[in-house]
């Protein structure tokens, strides 16, 4: 099976830390977010990956060859020399999703979920047609699309409803598709939506189906919701009993959901969780508290911080009796004073804060 | 400019002989409501700053003085509330006898000395050091003592320079340059007239004040409205007496007609008897009104003890305490709690493992639990802050005389005050905020004063 992953633009939203990373190789719960989706992709049976980018950093390259070895699939990437929208990279992806009869994965990168793909693809065989997408539940429909069915059919779509604004269902699109190699048919090598233009095509043809989701859904793209999506995994890894997490039983452990890299050092007399990942090689000193937050490989928190819903970029330090909050995102390398507080500041890489940032700010 | 001929005998002679006696305007319950809400459980001038009442640090240069044996502290308090504070006192400067004259109204501070002339005159001293108790400075009352010497003053008055701009706040002097005499005096111009501000320290003759007083009273008789600039004004006379209970401002407070002011009926008319005098300080000088200047006030005293080597306060180590630090004998301090600079810690009160305490005043029986970080403020008698809790308040410039800031256009105090028995909870935020007694704080606050 084959697999299209939309990567997209320079993941601006997620700036500052896209500012050193490319958006895909951001760790997301101490995993590359791509690794993430080609784990689970290979798991169902992928052998081959394309990546939809419209720009072409070289580290991603390294990375991406390494995945290929490691589960030995093949990924390419394919550069768009324009944006093309969320349909157009079908198209320009032919040659891979077109070389045997099987149906192929599309998913978008910013999206976290517990990826369902072998029940997915079992599914999209059983009801014939040329393609579904995965629908999450919400709880506030009208800020979405929402997808209606057939009356008296359990999935195949009936037609899509904008930002509802009386309650016709609470279904939304996750993002994550599978489809026949015919969907292509109907994309033009023009920038197209697939939503837009594609989908409404397919349902009047009565060839979508929708597929629900299990667990989780989050759309990661930019920090607030980086954070939400890091307590959901979090809390789907608890759910699963995963060996991963660290045991609820060591003395600084408060609340659960807290993922430790093995390289990391942890001070005396901390208070970590709930909510909290800590990459390889962090540092963190006695009597830290922390909180719903993430600290990227490298960094250090020095005694007594206090750090709360809070993304800590790749070798940055926070001083001792610092307090960060209110989603708070500090780039590669970013040094914050002791007794400095920050509220909502992101910071941008290689920056020293020496003064309180008491109002969220873009730090330039 | 006549060249004027040093009184060598007399100076030789007063620094040896010729009592001089001190007085400390204390001001009263009713005064002093900037300095809430440390004022409502303690009266301002026993507040604590760098580990002593605020009045002590004014006996302590008064016990500097070798001819003063007498000082008498003058306000409207109850008779009570210095009677502990006296006796432990007299202890300590044993040299010194103090007495608390009691105002039974406000007469205003030239009003107060005047009505207490008899005991002050007692012994018939040369001269009276008068000391306003809400001012922090070295207080260099032997250098005023040889320039009033020197000049065969009738007044001495102690002045500081501000920036420009501050200067209007204040009583401001404008003095010759080489002779040191007061040419003006004006209390808040309107308009800049001089950056020589007055500290509210003074030196006076006895035979040259009580006069000046007197005259001032006289003058207030015949011509009982002088204050009351518009001649329509004088039927507003009697409302000002009935608003005056609901009045809290120092200000208006003193604008009735038997109240004399040193600083508005008195100085000026002095200015223009030739013998009135300006010592000008270069040390430190800042005023005690609201409750946020007792962090600068108790920063200023804790350097100066700290650079003449007191031995009251603690010694700098590394990571632990960074001087100068003041902590009481009684008070628990974790060895992992870093202190300082600018910090003083009350009796009994207890700092946790890891706590972070710069530029604050902790007062008796309070407690900082572990990991909390409290920067520039003030925790009351009594007070709990929790564990990773932040109580902070904003750092002022040094030569600023405001404790306000303007934070997003709206004014706030610099320096956050808890005042008796508030809590905060662990891993509380606290800015910028003034707390009244006995508040519970669990959620995050910024900006705002708490009811």
């Amino acid at each position: 099976m084959k697999a299209l992953i939309l990567v997209g633009g320079f993941g601006t939203r997620l700036r500052p830390l896209t500012l050193t990373m490319p958006k895909p190789l951001v760790e997301f719960g101490n995993k590359r977010m791509i690794l993430h989706q080609i784990e689970a992709l290979a798991a169902a049976g992928v052998t081959d990956i394309v990546l939809a980018v419209n720009y072409r950093p070289e580290i991603m390259e390294k990375y991406l060859a390494e995945y290929e070895k490691q589960f030995g699939i093949n990924i390419t990437i394919s550069i768009e020399s324009e944006p093309l929208g969320t349909a157009g990279p079908l198209k320009l992806a032919e040659d891979v999703l077109r070389k045997d009869d099987t149906p192929f994965f599309v998913l978008n990168s910013d999206v976290t979920c517990e990826y369902p793909f072998k029940e997915l693809a079992a599914f999209h065989k059983a009801h014939g047609d040329e393609g579904t997408i995965v629908v999450t539940k919400v709880e506030e429909p009208s800020k979405y699309g929402v997808v209606v069915h057939k009356p008296n059919h359990p999935s195949r779509i009936d037609r899509f409803v904008e930002k509802p604004v009386q309650f016709v269902g609470n279904r939304i699109n996750a993002g994550l598709y599978i489809f026949n190699p015919s969907v292509i048919d109907r994309v033009e090598l023009r920038p197209t939506s697939i939503e837009q233009e594609t989908f409404p095509a397919m349902v009047r043809d009565g060839q979508l189906h929708s597929f629900d989701l299990e667990g989780f859904w989050m759309d990661i793209g930019q920090p607030k919701d980086f954070l939400t999506g890091t307590c959901l995994y979090l809390s789907s890894l608890t759910k699963k009993g995963s060996k991963e997490l660290a045991p609820t039983t060591l003395p600084y452990i408060h609340g659960g959901n807290v993922l430790i890299d093995p390289s990391a050092k942890i001070g005396k007399n901390c208070r970590i969780g709930p909510n909290v990942t800590i990459g390889p090689n962090v540092v963190v000193g006695d009597g830290v508290r922390l909180q719903r937050c993430v600290l990227l490989e490298g960094s250090k928190v020095k005694d007594h911080a206090w750090v709360k819903s809070t993304i800590v970029g790749w070798n940055s330090t926070v001083g001792k009796w610092a307090r960060l909050e209110n989603v708070t995102v500090l780039g590669d390398d970013v040094t914050i004073g002791d007794e400095i507080y920050v509220n909502g500041g992101s910071i941008l890489p290689h920056k020293t804060i020496k003064a309180n940032v008491d109002v969220p700010a873009i730090i330039m | 400019m006549s060249l004027q001929v040093p009184f060598h005998t007399k100076a030789n002679g007063a620094a040896a002989g010729g009592a001089t006696k001190a007085v400390i305007l204390v001001g009263g319950a009713s005064r002093g409501t900037r300095f809430r809400p440390l004022s409502l459980d303690v009266p301002k001038p026993l507040f604590d700053v760098a580990g002593h009442p605020i009045i002590w640090h004014c006996l302590t240069a008064i016990a500097k003085v070798p001819s003063i044996h007498e000082v008498y502290l003058i306000g409207y308090y109850d008779e009570s509330v210095f009677r502990d504070f006296i006796k432990d006192a007299v202890h300590e400067f044993p040299q010194l006898t103090i007495k608390y004259l009691r105002e039974y109204q406000a007469l205003g501070t030239a009003g107060g000395l005047y009505h207490f002339r008899d005991i002050i005159l007692k012994g018939r001293p040369e001269r009276l050091f008068v000391l306003n108790s809400d001012v922090c400075c070295s207080f260099p009352l032997g250098e005023m003592l040889r320039l009033f010497e020197e000049k065969d003053a009738e007044a001495v008055i102690l002045g500081t320079r501000v920036a420009e701009d501050a200067a209007t706040n204040f009583g401001c002097i404008v003095s010759d340059a080489h002779t040191r005499r007061v040419l003006h005096y004006v209390e808040k111009p309107e308009s800049h007239i001089s950056n020589l501000i007055n500290c509210g320290v003074y030196l006076f003759a006895t035979e040259a004040i009580f006069p000046s007083i007197r005259t001032a009273i006289k003058r207030r008789t015949d011509r009982p409205n002088r204050l009351i600039r518009y001649p329509s004004a004088e039927n507003l006379e009697s409302s000002f007496f009935a608003q005056q209970a609901a009045d809290d401002d120092d200000e208006e407070s003193e604008k009735r007609s038997e109240v004399i002011r040193l600083e508005q009926d008195i100085l000026s008319d002095m200015a223009d008897s030739k013998q009135f005098f300006v010592y000008e300080t270069q040390d430190f000088w800042r005023q005690i009104k609201t409750a946020g200047s007792a962090i600068p006030a108790n920063a200023l005293y804790l350097q100066n003890a700290w650079q003449s080597g007191s031995s009251e306060l603690a010694q700098p180590q590394p990571n632990h305490i960074i001087a100068p630090v003041f902590i009481h004998p009684t008070a628990r301090v974790d060895p992992t709690a870093k202190l300082g600079p600018n910090v003083s810690i009350g009796p009994r009160a207890v700092v946790g493992a890891g706590a972070r305490v710069k530029e604050s005043i902790v007062l008796e029986d309070s407690e900082i639990k572990h990991d909390a970080c409290v920067l520039y403020s003030i925790i009351g008698w009594n007070s709990r802050v929790g564990a990773w809790a932040r109580v902070e308040g904003t750092p002022t410039p040094v030569t600023s005389h405001t404790t306000s800031i303007i934070k997003n256009g709206v004014k706030v105090q610099a320096i956050t005050i808890l005042g008796k028995e508030c809590a905060v909870g662990d891993e509380v935020r606290v800015q910028n905020c003034v707390c009244l007694p006995f508040k519970e704080l669990k959620r995050d606050v910024a900006n705002e004063v708490i009811m």
